[in-house]
Parts: structure tokens; sequence; C-alpha cells
């Protein structure tokens, strides 16, 4: 008996080598402009550059947490872009750069890392809901809203599809794998995503799964492919074919984007206590962003006038999203009451008007509070 | 005027909802072929076919989670789990999606989806199958639940349900499937999802309880009279949210109260009765509040065990008597 295992070296889609060389691949034909690569490469930098704020922000005491997506600009911004206006994303925590590329405003993501809000965007608005924590649980979600779209007939001729990203942690949680087969068995119209880093917390990959990722899909019945997740072309290639084919009524597919956290799992992790450094420079050669500029500067698409202009625009990113974190107002003691029922309810009546009487007992107290 | 059984009621509430509101479908195992374990759903399927009644892997947490995001979509989805226990493996997408995503999606994203499942022992199911964990789901904030004691309740309470842009928790009970009561025709009462119901009128005691108990509750008052004994029941009737004031009311002017319930005794849904029975009506209470519960045990299997694990008319009736011996009456 033989049994596919990890070790085996599986194939990785790559459209642009980590030198910055182009490689045909016949299945995804990739035509871009000039201006649509420089735009790629400024979605990263810009992605990147507000990502490290946020890091710092939170080393300040600005934020509670903040997951970081540093190494995986590619994966998120060549997916992100792949996606249509009325495509629908479920994100996990990390996936700031598919925000950046649905519109949403890093001042809205700093809203609800910094908790002064638990909306922070409009999902419909940007066809990105909003951030979910608990592991893989928004695979499910994602599946059912897309047997949802089935339903009311919005596949076919100018459909519409719904992604749902997920880390290699999530595809040991029961959701995922019942996800995969509720989506398999109903070809509803949901591309599952996952950015393997090669890290759940501190659990390495081979903890986690004897075969490829990608495989788990043949499993359930549908196609299951892995790409070069710092490879923003090969990414953005991936995801426009099978975001089709799920419009098409196809059904789903599994992209693995092989990728790699370079930083903490969240700013309460320390990396260095379960890694070794080692791992991380080979990885930084293989960085998403020195190879699309690699490309650029060797055809003359990109020249260094572009590059600085990105780095300038970057750090005024950075001035600006530091200086919109900080003036966010704090919400208020009786917004705890709001949002929990979307219909009045007794419960939350009586509480509120307790607390309210409770609060107003400290009006016009001294300094002190005194009585 | 029809007399029809609990489990008609919620067939034909389920259909005509169907009928009112395409958006309404119903997801779960079994319901669409084998027309359901408790066949709440016989010829729906039919009716309305696989777009409307989806059968689904087997696998709880699979589709609450899917229903959850059918929800999100503004879709209205009625799952069904096949009894309460199955719940357990569906817990997190209940508690941690369903329940909390209106809030933690700051208020944009509405989950208005329905899970009706049955509770309740008394069927030899064993210990696994036939547990009454409802407490569980009235705890968490953000989730409503719900539990019909009759049928006309279960019609009005699921059309509420349904109609309800929150989670609902829909608990129905193995014992009740078979009960008759009357149900007005072409009856298309919504009923106040939050509201218990004075369901006899009495002076000498309140004897609460809800959905297989609360019938039972009418019942040991029924016999009661015959005794002289002027028994008030209130079916709670909502565990989630909780009127309070109706309880209170009613103590206040008994002055004592006994707690039925299927669920066990020790944090059980008593419990809660009873804490708010003190904070109501400290003043009016004659004799301490008494509750009466299943045992503390899993449920046995064999037929005579889960009978006495199980509390009965007459543990109630015994509950009464000494709860009115207390305030001075000679009964029993």
């Amino acid at each position: 008996m033989s049994i596919t295992t990890a070790q085996e070296e599986p194939e990785l889609i790559q459209l642009l080598t980590p030198d910055g060389e182009l490689r045909e691949h016949p299945d995804y034909p990739l035509d871009l402009t000039a201006a649509e690569k420089r735009g790629l490469y400024r979605d990263m930098v810009l992605v990147r550059r507000f990502d490290s704020e946020a890091v710092s922000l939170q080393r300040h005491g600005e934020l509670g947490l903040w997951a970081s997506l540093l190494g995986q600009e590619a994966a998120q911004v060549g997916s992100g872009r792949a996606l249509g206006a009325d495509d629908m994303a479920f994100p996990s925590y990390r996936e700031h750069g598919v925000a950046w590329c649905r519109g949403v405003a890093p001042k809205s993501l700093l809203a609800l890392f910094r908790g002064v809000t638990n909306g922070g965007w409009s999902p419909d608005e940007h066809g990105f809901h909003l951030y979910t924590i608990v592991i893989g649980a928004q695979t499910l979600h994602a599946t059912g809203y897309a047997m949802g779209v089935q339903r009311d007939g919005a596949v076919g001729d100018g459909g519409s599809a719904v992604i749902s990203y997920f880390g290699d942690g999530a595809t040991s949680q029961g959701d995922t794998n019942e996800a995969f087969n509720f989506a398999a068995v109903n070809n509803a119209p949901v591309v599952f995503f996952c950015q393997n880093n090669q890290w759940a917390i501190s659990e390495s990959n081979d903890r986690q799964t004897r075969v490829p990722l990608y495989r788990r899909a043949s499993g359930f019945g549908f196609p299951g492919l892995r790409v070069d997740g710092n490879d923003v072309f090969a990414s953005l290639a991936v995801t426009r074919a099978a975001l089709q084919h799920a419009r098409e009524g196809q059904g789903p597919t599994l992209i693995e984007a092989f990728t790699y956290r370079m930083g903490a799992h969240t700013t309460t992790d320390d990396p260095t206590r379960y890694r070794i450094a080692a791992e991380l420079e080979e990885w930084k050669l293989k960085d998403p962003i020195s190879r699309l500029r690699a490309h650029l500067a060797g055809t003359g698409e990109g020249d260094e006038e572009f590059f600085a202009a990105v780095d300038a625009e970057a750090e005024r990113l950075g001035e600006q999203v530091r200086q919109e974190c900080r003036s966010l107002p704090d919400p208020q003691p009786l917004d705890i009451f709001h949002e929990v029922y979307a219909e009045p309810h007794a419960h939350i009546d009586r509480q509120r008007a307790e607390f309210a009487d409770y609060l107003a007992s400290f009006e016009g107290a001294g300094a002190e509070g005194g009585r | 005027m029809s007399v029809i059984t609990y489990r008609q009621a919620l067939r034909d509430t389920l259909r005509a909802e169907m009928h009112r509101d395409e958006n309404v479908f119903l997801l779960g195992e079994e319901i669409g072929v084998f027309e359901g374990s408790y066949k709440i759903t016989e010829g729906l399927l039919k009716e309305f076919g696989e777009r409307r009644v989806r059968d689904t892997p087997i696998a709880e947490e699979g589709f609450v989670g899917a229903a959850v995001g059918a929800a999100m979509l503004g879709l209205r989805p009625v799952v069904e789990l096949m009894t309460i226990n199955f719940s357990l493996i569906a817990i997190d997408q209940i508690i941690n999606h369903a329940a909390k995503i209106y809030g933690m999606f700051g208020g944009q994203t509405s989950v208005p989806m329905v899970i009706r499942t049955p509770g309740g022992g008394g069927q030899q199911l064993g210990a696994t199958h036939s547990q009454n964990i409802e407490l569980f789901y009235s705890f968490i904030p953000g989730l409503k639940v719900l539990a019909p004691s009759t049928p006309a309740e279960a019609a009005s309470m699921l059309r509420a349900a349904i109609r309800d842009d929150d989670p609902v928790l829909f608990l129905e009970n193995l014992g009740l499937y078979n009960t008759k009561g009357e149900v007005p025709d072409g009856d298309d009462t919504v009923a106040e999802i939050g509201r218990a119901a004075v369901t006899r009128e009495g002076t000498d005691i309140t004897l609460i309880g809800y959905s297989r108990m609360a019938m039972v509750a009418s019942q040991v008052a029924e016999k009661l009279a015959e005794e002289g004994i002027s028994v008030e029941v209130v079916d709670l009737r909502s565990l989630r949210p909780l009127d309070r004031e109706t309880i209170v009311e009613s103590v206040r002017k008994t002055g004592c109260a006994v707690v039925a319930e299927d669920d066990w005794l020790t944090y059980g849904i008593g419990a809660e009765i009873a804490a708010s029975i003190q904070e109501g009506a400290f003043d009016w209470l004659d004799a301490p509040v008494r509750r009466v519960a299943m045992a503390e045990v899993p449920m046995p299997y064999a037929k005579p065990l889960e009978t006495a694990a199980l509390p009965s008319p007459e543990s109630l009736i015994t509950a009464v008597h000494e709860t009115l011996r207390a305030v001075g009456r000679r009964v029993g």
C-alpha cells in the first residue's frame, strides 16, 4: 500500500520566481498591464506599512491586540484583487490585506482592534464580512452563505461567488472539514482559501497533517491546488480561476497558498520560543514584495521614482493611521447593551435602566466621588 | 376550533410560514425523505421540494453553521436538531456565532434563524439522548429560548420565532408531540416573545413550569382542586427572556410557590425562578420556594429506573402539600 505523505514534493503553482522572473503556466495565463502590476506592488507595500504601524500601536498600548500579516501580503492582495464587486469574503482575523483590497479603511480595522466598535465596516457594502476569531467557524458561514447565493439563483452567467479565508491550523478543525463536505455535496459556489503560513501558533505543519493540505480536497470530491502564496501573480490567477469556476456553478475549490508568517501569531506571541531564526532568513529570500520589485525593475515597468513615491506614500499612511487611531472616540459604558439582540428584549431593557441609574448616581459627586 | 396534536400544530405552522415567506426554509438531518425522526416535517419535501427542505449530512455543527451563514445572507433557516442532545455537537456555532454575530458585527448582520429541537426523557433513549439542557442556551445573551407546552402555543410561538430577527432555540418535548389541544382554525396569532401565561387562576399556591412540566402542572392543579386546593399555574413559555413580572405577581397573590422542572435541580431553571421570586416577592412569601426536578443522575435506560428519575405528578402534589403545611394549612 502506498500512502501519499507530506514528504513528497507537491506541485507549486508559480508565475513569478523569487528572483522576479516570469514563468508561464498552461492553466493560469495572466496578462497584466504594467499599471496593474504597479498597483499590486503599491497594495503590498502599503498594507505591510499599515500592518507594521498597527504592531507598533499595540506596543504603545493603543490597541488591545494585533495579528500581523507580515509575509502574507501576496496571498492576500493577489486573492483580494481577484474578487469581483458582487463576491463576498469571509475572513478570519489576519486578512488586513484582503480588507484593503475590499476598500475597508485601515482606520476601521484599528477601530475593531482598539475595541471602540464591534462593526468597523459594513459587510454588505464592502463584500467583506467582519473578522471571525474562532478558528475555522467562518468556513461554515461562507458555505451556508454560498448555498444561499446558489438558492437565489445567483450562479451561472453574471453569477457571484463566496470566498472563505482560514489558516493551516483551521484545517484540523471539524468545522472546516464539515464545510468542505457540505460545499462539495451541495456544489456550493465557494472558494476555500487556506493561507498555509507554516505555523498554527507554535504547531508546525508536520504536527497538523500528513498530507499536503490541498490534497484534502480530493477526498471531499473537489479540486485542490497549491499556489506560491508569496507570488502575487499566481495568487491572483488561481483565485480568479477558482472564483469563476464557482460562479459558473462548478462548485468549490481549495486553494492552499503556501506562504510564511514572518512575524508572531499575534502581539501576545513570541515565535523565537519555538522556531529557529534560520527558517525566517530562508523565507526572507522568497519575500513577496522584493520579488515583485525585482520584476518591475528588471522589466522597466517600475523605476526608482515609482518605488520612492510608493515608499513616501507608505510613510504618509503610517503617520495617518497613527493619528486616526489615537483620535478614535472611546465607547460609553451604556453601549454594552447595544446590539445584544436585533429586537427589543426585556432583560436588556431592565439591565440598561438599572445601569443608567447607577451611572447617574455619580453625577454631581465631588472629585473624590464623595457623598 | 380544531383539536390537533402538538406535532400537527408544528407541522401546520411550518407549512404556513413557508407559504407566507419564500425566505423560510428547513435544514436538518432526516427531515426530507424520512420526514423527520418525529415526523414534524411530514409531507413538506413533497410540497416544497429540495430547495426549501434540505436534507443534510449528519454533522450538526456543519448544518447549524451553514444555517448561520444563510441567515447572514437574509434567509430564514429553520433548523431541526433531532434532539437537543445533538446540540452539544453544534454548541460552538450556537453560542459563539448565532448568538454573537449581531453584536460582534456591530449590529449590522442579524441572524434570523430558528433551531427547533425536542428535549425530554421518558422514551427509554438512555443517558445521552434524554437530557434537558435548555439551560445552556437560556444562559446565553443573544439567544432567545421558547418552550411551548400546548398545540396552540406551539403554533403561535413558532410563528413568532420564525418572524423574529434574532436566533431562537425552540424547545419541543418528546412527551408533548402526541398531546392534543384546541387550535383556532385559520389562526395567525403571533405570540409575544418573553411572556409567561397564567394558564389557571388560583389563590392558595403558585405552580410554575414550562414545556412538559407546564402540562403536568395543569393536571396536578386539576387534581388538587378536588381536595379544595386552589392552584395558580404559570406556564413560563419563554426561558429567555424570562417573564419575571408574571411570576412575581402570581406569588405576591398566593404567597407560596413550587417550581416544576424536567432538568436537574442544581443550577437549574428552577434555581433562577426561585431567585427571581425572592428578589420580587420576598415580603409576600409565607414559605420557602420548593423545586421539583429530575434526580441528579444520568438518565437511566431501564423503564422503571427512568420513571423513578423523572419528576412525577405525585412528587409535585407532595411538594404542594408540604409547602401548604409550612404555611399552616391542613392538607393531604
